[in-house]
């Protein structure tokens, strides 16, 4: 069975393996000592062609996801899939993934041209065939004249490249990346997210990427499952994750975020009012909280906060605030406000010619649409 | 350094180059009396020992000391001229002088090294010198018919300067013809060639076996969780915590012909009580202790090197498809490269001067070049054991040249 695995990267399709399940995790729990799990019940399925990401704070087990599915650990329950087939007992070699390493994972005694060839040659490859292979790749991450040089001599985004380039040179339908750009410079990571993403479109290949940069996350990703302890938070294109998130997990851990604790004074179908402690009243929309008196957070980007009433919604409720501070960021004015008793409410006003200018001291007031203020579970 | 360097000046304008050499020189200073003692520790007690034994190898003036008129009449007689009445005075007079200062049983040692046999002509002769009268040749041939014997009188000349390669050529097996050309001792007599090959390929084996031995443990060392390999770390460092000596017995009890070994075996009924096995007091007794004894040497670089190579490597390459033999082999193994130059490098140099143990399990055929040195030191042959040990020293040297061209040793990694 496993001589039928696509370790060449033919895109075969099977009967039994539709299109958005290339990669199935069913039901899969993993523990390392047996006391405890590091996933708890992974439910997964990535489509073919789909670039997703795992992201997730550290220790949330990403890795032991990716791990999982590049065979070197095993499940303690569940099944994995890939293109139809369960991979529980295929041993890695077999597997026919290519992998991307943080740390690169270039072999050290080989120029770059043998690390490349590397693959190849343990395929059987013939020599033309391996060249031209390599060329190719080398060429796609733009490392063409450095197949003589060791990693040692090449920099960090050189070594990254590289990296790239040994996992898609054997044409692999299916690619790992284990927080591939986490050591490199924050301009260098920019650019090469960009480059990722533009060779996962070109190639046609399926991404499993893993990091815990929410920035990455979002801006590379066709779906992102958030992590936590564990267990997937929420699964979905960024701007759901963003816009609408499930729990109070997410919508803190991507985006920066306004917390306002309170209780649910009226509930009715997807409007809610909620009593903060302070007293006062403010619009929101139910997410997780299903009855009156429920204790909530409720959460509110800091750049969908208004202070202007004339931008407000009809019968919007707005609250009183005090500028605490101005920080100018060039681009944006980020205001730091006292709201209900919070010295930590943040507002962002674009840094137009016009924009009228607030100073520290001065109270004005601010609301929302309710449809940006999210009442999630009380964390 | 280029002319607009050598131009640059400090603010207060010194010459750069003078301002910087003048900051560095105190830094050196500093750093040399900080080293100062270790370095005059190494001199007097390695340095100084070394050239000392060095010299010795080409120096004996036991002869030439006692010799004077010889010394003269050699010098003013080129190789090759007859030994008439003239030298014969001169042997004379010589004896004459060792009889009057007791040095005979020196000069005759060192005539004996390398023509065996003719101490005691010395000895005898010089008992009676003071009596001898003209013509000297033929009192002195009356005397011992031996002086007439041209060796003698070559193995003399030589021995009339006190620096000599006499003792080199004994060390390989060499010796002197009469009319002053160089041949091979009778093939029965030759020791020491054959001992030096034997020491280098025993220790070959040994370092072989330890490497072998040695692989999996350092492995295991290096990927075990820290709790784990500690007490693993602590098994293999225990021989160093014991003395060689009781180590060396243990192994004797362990394995002489009443040893465990043996009395398992019989008990068990695997061998007879008349077939017990000559383990200890033969080679394969100095293999067995030798590799048990050296094996940490050849443990502790394995696992330094081991160490510093992530477990991503290999998982690169089995994600890359290559099974766990082609990750080994062409992964890992060549990363532990310098583990194994370094380990089998210091393993095989121990080994190679290695000489209590060979001395008390090697038994006969056990033994090695250093337990032959020492033989020598005992006898007093000092310039023998000197010549022997700087010839092991060369070998070693050039094991390290060699090491240095293959690896690298800028790659050697020790702990
Ligand atoms: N080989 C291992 N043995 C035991 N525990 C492990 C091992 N690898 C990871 N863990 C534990 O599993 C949890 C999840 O780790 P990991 O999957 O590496 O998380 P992430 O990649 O999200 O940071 C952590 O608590 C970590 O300590
Ligand atoms: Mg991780």
């Amino acid at each position: 069975m496993q001589d039928d695995l696509p370790i060449h990267g033919e895109t075969r399709v099977t009967t039994e393996a539709r299109n958005d399940d290339f990669v199935v995790f069913d039901h899969v729990q993993k523990s390392y000592d047996g006391v405890s799990l590091v996933v708890k019940d992974l439910n997964l399925n990535i489509g073919k062609g789909e670039f997703l990401t795992m992201l997730g704070p550290s220790g949330s087990g990403k890795t032991t996801c990716l791990m999982m599915l590049a065979g070197f650990e095993t499940a303690t329950h569940g099944e994995i899939r890939l293109d139809g087939r369960n991979i529980n007992l295929v041993p890695p070699h077999k597997r026919g993934i290519g992998m991307v390493f943080q740390n690169y994972a270039l072999f050290p005694h080989m120029t770059v041209g043998e690390n490349l060839a590397f693959p190849l040659e343990v395929r059987g490859m013939g020599k033309d065939e391996r060249e031209a292979k390599i060329r190719r790749a080398l060429d796609m991450v733009q490392m063409g004249a450095f197949a003589n040089r060791r990693p040692a001599q090449l920099s960090g985004g050189q070594q990254q490249r590289i990296a790239l380039a040994r996992a898609l040179v054997f044409d692999p339908a299916l690619v790992l990346m284990d927080e591939p750009l986490g050591a490199l410079d924050k301009q260098l990571r920019e650019h090469m997210q960009f480059e990722i993403k533009h060779l996962h479109e070109s190639l046609g290949i399926t991404v499993v990427y893993v990091t815990h940069d929410q920035g990455e996350a979002l801006t590379m990703s066709d779906r992102v499952a958030v992590f936590n302890d564990g267990k997937i938070q929420q699964l979905g294109p960024p701007s759901d994750l963003y816009e609408r998130p499930d729990n109070s997990f997410v919508a803190q851990f991507i985006g920066e975020n306004n917390k306002l604790p309170g209780t649910i004074e009226e509930l009715s179908g997807d409007k809610a009012l909620v009593r903060l402690g302070t007293g006062e009243l403010i619009d929101a929309t139910p997410v997780n909280v299903t009855a009156k008196g429920q204790k909530t957070l409720v959460s509110i980007r800091p750049e969908r906060v208004e202070f202007k009433p004339e931008m407000m919604p009809a019968g919007a409720h707005m609250i009183d605030a005090t500028v605490l501070e101005v920080i100018y960021m060039g681009d944006i004015l980020r205001v730091r406000l006292r709201v209900a008793g919070s010295d930590d409410f943040v507002m962002k006003m674009r840094n137009t010619l016009g924009q009228t200018k607030l100073s520290p001291g001065q109270q004005i007031k601010v609301g929302w649409h309710p449809a940006d203020a999210r009442a999630l579970d009380p964390m | 350094m280029t002319d607009a360097y050598s131009q640059l000046t400090t603010a207060d304008g010194r010459p750069l180059k003078a301002a910087l050499a003048a900051a560095q020189a105190r830094a050196r200073r500093r750093a040399f009396l900080l080293v100062a003692p270790l370095l005059l520790f190494v001199v007097v007690t390695f340095i100084l020992p070394i050239g000392q034994m060095l010299q010795r190898s080409v120096y004996h003036d036991g002869f030439s000391n006692s010799a004077p008129a010889l010394g003269e009449w050699f010098s003013s007689h080129p190789d090759g001229s007859d030994f008439d009445e003239s030298a014969y005075a001169a042997l004379a007079s010589d004896l004459a002088l060792m009889k009057k200062d007791k040095t005979a049983g020196e000069a005759g040692t060192r005539i004996n090294y390398t023509v065996p046999g003719t101490r005691s002509l010395f000895t005898s002769s010089a008992r009676g010198a003071d009596k001898l009268e003209p013509p000297y040749k033929e009192a002195l041939l009356a005397l011992d018919a031996k002086w007439g014997e041209p060796v003698i009188w070559q193995a003399m000349r030589e021995a009339s300067s006190p620096w000599t390669s006499d003792f080199y050529l004994i060390a390989t097996d060499r010796q002197r013809t009469a009319d002053g050309g160089i041949e091979r001792v009778p093939e029965n007599e030759r020791i020491y060639l054959w001992l030096f090959g034997k020491t280098f390929i025993l220790s070959g084996v040994i370092t072989f076996l330890c490497l072998i031995l040695a692989f999996p443990i350092a492995h295991l060392l290096a990927t075990l969780p820290m709790s784990k390999s500690n007490l693993l770390m602590i098994l293999v460092l225990l021989p160093f915590w014991t003395s060689l000596l009781v180590r060396t017995t243990s192994w004797i009890v362990l394995l002489q012909g009443q040893g465990v070994v043996n009395n398992i075996l019989v008990s068990l009924g695997v061998i007879g009580d008349d077939g017990r096995i000559t383990m200890i007091y033969n080679q394969t007794g100095t293999i067995i202790v030798m590799t048990h004894i050296l094996l940490p040497f050849m443990v502790l670089p394995l696992y330094s090197v081991m160490r510093t190579i992530k477990p991503s490597y290999a998982r690169a390459a089995r994600s890359l498809g290559a099974t766990s033999w082609t990750t080994f082999r062409r992964i890992y193994l060549p990363q532990t490269l310098p583990g194994i130059g370094a380990g089998a490098l210091l393993t095989f140099i121990l080994a190679v001067g290695y000489y209590i143990t060979p001395a008390l399990v090697g038994g006969a055929d056990g033994q090695l070049i250093s337990n032959l040195i020492q033989f020598h030191m005992s006898k007093s042959n000092w310039s023998l054991a000197a010549a022997l040990s700087a010839m092991l020293l060369a070998g070693v040297l050039v094991l390290y040249w060699l090491y240095d061209r293959l690896v690298g040793i800028d790659k050697l990694k020790l702990g």
